[in-house]
């Protein structure tokens, strides 16, 4: 705006304190409590970015979160911001901004041509338009042109903090009703938070007219600030609250000047007293830079010393204006109102890239470089709505206003309607519970304030904005209507009116009243859409908060890993927990690893293996009713493998069972699935049994599992001296054995996941260490997770959640025994003979020989061909070169394939992108390569 | 987020719980039809209003409880220790 200039005295602004910044490139200078759009302003700066979809210069709108054009790429030092709201941005020294959807600078945007086509572009062009013969050959182009603002990949932000808090009061909004809420709330002792967008509180005190108690508006919330804060309130500044939650649950972002905070606030009482947004006039180009919100224009003028403009046109429909007038003139500016209510309307703006003047429904033309617009006040109900508050169309206020109350949730000052300065203070004071008659008072006159939309269609001609953000003008409104999209979430849809990043904060409410004329309807029969979290964008680092990387997934390690590291062990993480996966290079470590297991003896970090205790009168009952296999039967001090299965019959969890006593068991299940098992046991503990005659106990943690097998794993087991006979008269095959190590208790399991003789030895954690570096002294070589992984393959033994599905029942993989015999219930019973469970077609675990020296890629599917038909009958599970053997062993599921010994079946994988991929054979083998007759075990 | 009112420890926020089930469900036995076995396994009742469901406070005391709690207006009207 020619005209836009800063004056020498009054605001905010500390002239002491210049901050340089620059704006596509050109170096400026602001002040210390500028925003970065009132510093722009001050600059002479009018075009700080192009519309959306035509192309057009765009100035800035307002002075507060509704903007909907002043959306600016933002640099300082680390922090990148793609698209900061100028308005609420403050200015800080070294700032770099750019405007952004401009081809080149937003001055001289290469794509501006694009407003030429603007009658060939339509509302849902693309869907009509750019369908022949696919939409696929435009869809690159088109998305290329779309958006706002770019992400910087390499640009990164630290955590952002998180607080909690529960409070008594929650007053969102610190303008005159939200101050009056606050204090009234501390008067009768509450716990208070009370949190604005703005840099201080205040609200529309800050730039409007208004005394209170006696001084000037602005001085009375300088004074209740300080009150608030002296009594214990937490007041929070520059702080949104985004989102209203279930059960009075507040979702708030503070912005510091290192970045954002989140705030999860628990209240009571929530006060919203969020104020109204100013509703735009709608006349032909009421898009161009220099047409601003009236109220914008004052808080410019009288916050910022910042006059935006020289010749002033300003169009009202209220008596909100008469204010800014008086002003604007103090201020040196020409000013002339044009009040609706008088039948005077501005029809047209003149000039291309900013203001140059207006036409006026009588025809008459005037210069003018700033037009100031209000029609009328829309109250922010965004949080009311997200509290399933139901809004009313008000003819009176001209505004949609609350009409329902809601438990625990007042709506107080303008955004109830009530923009009177006394009935904003009155209703503020009250909905906290404030002594009726001892309001804050002022002497400020009612006024007029009530302005409904002013739609005329014979002053519509020309293209009308009214959603600027998203570009969308009357007569895509009257196109939708015509086309029979006229509800109005299906207008809202078809036009994309009010879905742009503003959410229609100044469009929704003149596009209703636009469809409602066309249409012939009151206001409000329409209906509303739906207002829905955030109130204003908020960025997904500041909502994970603290929740990233290893906080959010914590990872998991070994008591033991110091001593791993020590051996040079690679590390992986194998389902949430960090283990060896080998030790030392890699290249041919996993074949020598295995080799060690199967000729000399191995080392194995085994802690996390399972360790739930079933203590209890009523324990055996208990682990009965839960695995399949049956366990009550098992004798003191000896080891059972078994199945666990969901009520669905499906295979749950393995593991072996130790039963310590009569009426103590201990359940070894698969490491990465404790937590799962824990929880299962327990809820089938809570529902159907005595609660006081059983208890589940996860003893995991508490235990380093140090596993020592192999053909030499008896003479490392003796060395280390742990007090207990370990011969295999006393200590067989799943047998159990007490001793001491360290003077601590020691547990010794006879059980092989491995196929060869195996002790599994269980030491309070902190002696893990000990038992780790005595194993290694004594000679046993150390092995990680990959090599046990071939192992097992080797022997058939299964990895539950690999070699099984959520579909494979225990017959399925050979354990038919208990489904036959077993009569009493156990989890999963009804379900092993439903008819899916009875189906002959079942696929079956069966073991994979390759007909080459190829390995079998995991995941690869037989098939079958019937004529043209092409059809899977299953998939390798697991796959592996087996180093004992020579060649490669594998795992699957077929269909049938118990039947299928000795068949070739035809393997094809498709690669991650079916790309390439690859086609083997492979004969169907029974499960176990190695050593079916178990002689190893006791080797 | 909602606020639960554990029957062991006090009003806590709905992250702390896991849902589990329908309350008032009985296990039907092994001779029971398919139709009893399916309805027990995989029907809902989606209640629209009032509805008493079985949840866990898992990140709490571990305890199932029984919530009793409008579905439509969230509002939650009781909570009891399961077997009281």
């Amino acid at each position: 705006m020619r005209g836009s200039v800063r004056l020498a005295s009054g605001g905010e602004i500390d002239r002491s304190r210049p901050l340089r910044f620059t704006f596509d490139g050109r170096p400026m200078t602001g002040y210390a409590g500028d925003t970065v759009a009132s510093a722009l302003l001050a600059s002479g700066v009018s075009i700080v970015g192009r519309s959306f979809k035509y192309h057009r210069p765009r100035g800035i709108f307002s002075a507060g979160i509704e903007e909907p054009n002043a959306l600016l790429d933002l640099r300082l030092a680390e922090r990148h911001d793609p698209i900061c709201r100028a308005t609420v941005e403050r200015l800080a020294d070294g700032m770099a901004l750019c405007s952004v959807h401009a081809s080149g600078t937003a001055a001289s945007d290469r794509l501006a041509i694009i407003d030429r086509f603007a009658r060939f572009i339509p509302a849902a062009f693309y869907y009509k338009s750019f369908m022949w013969p696919s939409w696929r050959l435009y869809e690159d182009r088109i998305r290329a042109m779309a958006g706002i603002g770019m992400l910087d990949p390499r640009a990164r932000r630290g955590l952002a903090a998180e607080h909690h808090r529960a409070v008594d009061l929650c007053v969102v909004g610190g303008g005159p009703a939200g101050l009056a809420a606050a204090l009234a709330g501390m008067g009768t002792g509450k716990s208070v938070l009370i949190a604005d967008m703005d840099q201080r509180l205040g609200g529309s005190l800050l730039a409007r007219d208004g005394e209170v108690a006696g001084m000037p508006g602005r001085d009375w919330a300088g004074d209740a600030a300080v009150r608030l804060r002296r009594g214990g309130a937490l007041v929070l500044t520059q702080t949104m609250a985004f989102g209203l939650y279930d059960h009075n649950a507040l979702g708030l972002v503070e912005r510091t000047d290192t970045g954002e905070r989140l705030w999860r606030v628990r209240a009571r009482e929530i006060v919203l007293a969020t104020g109204a947004i100013e509703r735009p006039m709608l006349f032909a180009n009421n898009d161009r830079p220099g047409v601003m919100l009236a109220g914008a224009v004052l808080s410019y003028l009288r916050r910022h010393g910042v006059r935006a403009g020289e010749r002033v046109v300003i169009a009202t429909a209220n008596d909100s204006t008469h204010e800014l007038s008086v002003a604007l003139r103090a201020a040196g500016a020409e000013v002339l109102v044009v009040d609706a209510r008088k039948s005077d309307f501005v029809t047209k703006v003149v000039g291309k890239d900013r203001v140059e003047g207006v036409r006026l429904a009588d025809g008459t033309g005037l210069d003018a470089d700033l037009v100031a617009v209000s029609g009328g006040f829309s109250p922010a109900l965004h949080l009311y709505a997200h509290a399933k508050g139901v809004v009313a169309w008000s003819r009176q206020k001209g505004a949609f206003v609350p009409r329902d109350k809601l438990d625990g949730l007042s709506v107080a000052g303008a955004a109830n309607g009530a923009f009177d300065l006394a009935a904003a203070l009155a209703e503020g004071w009250g909905a906290a519970g404030g002594e009726t008659g001892a309001a804050p008072r002022t002497s400020e006159p009612d006024r007029a304030w009530s302005a409904a939309p002013v739609v005329d269609p014979e002053h519509l001609r020309g293209r009308v904005w009214v959603d600027l953000q998203n570009d969308v003008t009357t007569k895509d409104i009257v196109l939708a209507h015509r086309e029979s999209f006229s509800a109005i979430e299906h207008l809202k849809r078809y036009t994309t009116l009010g879905m742009a990043t503003d959410q229609g904060k100044t469009s929704n409410v003149n596009g209703l009243a636009v469809l409602a004329s066309l249409a012939g309807r009151e206001m409000g029969e329409a209906g509303v859409t739906t207002f829905r979290p955030p109130y204003a964008p908020v960025s997904f680092v500041t909502i994970a908060a603290m929740h990233r990387g290893e906080l959010s997934h914590p990872v998991r390690r070994l008591p033991v890993e110091p001593e791993h590291r020590a051996e040079r062990a690679h590390f992986r993480e194998y389902g949430g927990i960090l283990r060896p996966a080998w030790y030392g290079a890699e290249e041919g470590a996993i074949a020598r690893e295995c080799l060690a297991a199967r000729s000399r003896a191995i080392v194995f970090d085994g802690s996390p293996l399972g360790k739930i205790e079933i203590v209890g009168p009523d324990a055996a009952k208990l682990i009965d009713f839960i695995f399949y296999t049956r366990m009550s039967t098992l004798a003191n001090g000896r080891l059972r493998y078994g199945l666990m299965l969901t009520e669905g019959g499906a295979i749950f969890d393995d593991g072996v069972v130790l039963r310590l006593a009569e009426d103590r068991f201990i359940v070894s299940c698969s490491s990465s699935h404790v937590p799962a098992v824990a929880a299962h046991l327990e809820a089938w503990r809570q529902d159907i049994f005595d609660r006081r005659r059983v208890f589940i106990h996860d003893t995991t943690a508490s235990w380093a599992t140090i596993t020592i097998g192999g053909p030499g794993s008896m003479a490392v087991v003796r060395s280390l001296e742990l007090g207990s006979s370990i011969d295999d008269a006393d200590l067989p095959h799943m047998g159990f054995a007490e001793g001491r190590f360290g003077g601590r208790p020691v547990r010794i399991a006879r059980v092989s996941f491995i196929g060869e003789r195996s002790y599994e030895i269980s030491v309070p954690a902190s002696l893990g260490g000990a038992l780790w570096a005595a194993a290694r002294s004594a000679g046993a070589e150390p092995m990680g997770v990959e090599a046990l992984s071939v192992l097992r393959l080797e022997k058939g033994f299964i990895i539950v959640g690999a070699d099984t599905d959520g579909e494979t029942m225990p017959h399925d993989i050979g354990f038919a025994g208990p489904r036959d015999k077993r009569r009493d219930a156990y989890v999963g019973d009804r379900s092993l003979f439903t008819e899916d469970a009875m189906r002959v077609d079942r696929r079956q675990l069966v073991g994979l020989r390759a007909l080459d020296r190829r390995v079998l890629p995991p995941g690869a599917h037989a098939i079958v061909s019937s004529g043209r038909e092409r059809r899977s009958i299953g998939f390798v599970t697991s796959s592996a070169m087996s180093p004992a053997l020579g060649y490669p062993v594998a795992l699957g599921l077929v269909e049938n394939g118990r039947m299928r010994m000795g068949e070739v079946l035809d393997l094809e994988d498709y690669g991650a992108k079916r790309t390439g991929g690859s086609r083997h054979q492979a004969e169907v083998v029974a499960p176990c390569f190695l050593d079916g007759q178990g002689a190893r075990l006791h080797a | 987020m909602q606020r639960f009112p554990c029957p062991h420890c006090g009003p806590r926020d709905e992250i702390e719980f896991h849902y589990a089930a329908d309350a008032g469900k009985t296990r039907p036995g092994r001779q029971s039809s398919p139709e009893d076995w399916a309805r027990y396994r995989f029907m809902r009742k989606n209640t629209k209003g009032t509805a008493r469901e079985l949840w866990q406070h898992a990140g709490g005391c571990g305890q199932w409880i029984c919530i009793e709690r409008d579905t439509v207006s969230h509002a939650v009207i009781g909570s009891e220790a399961l077997g009281s």
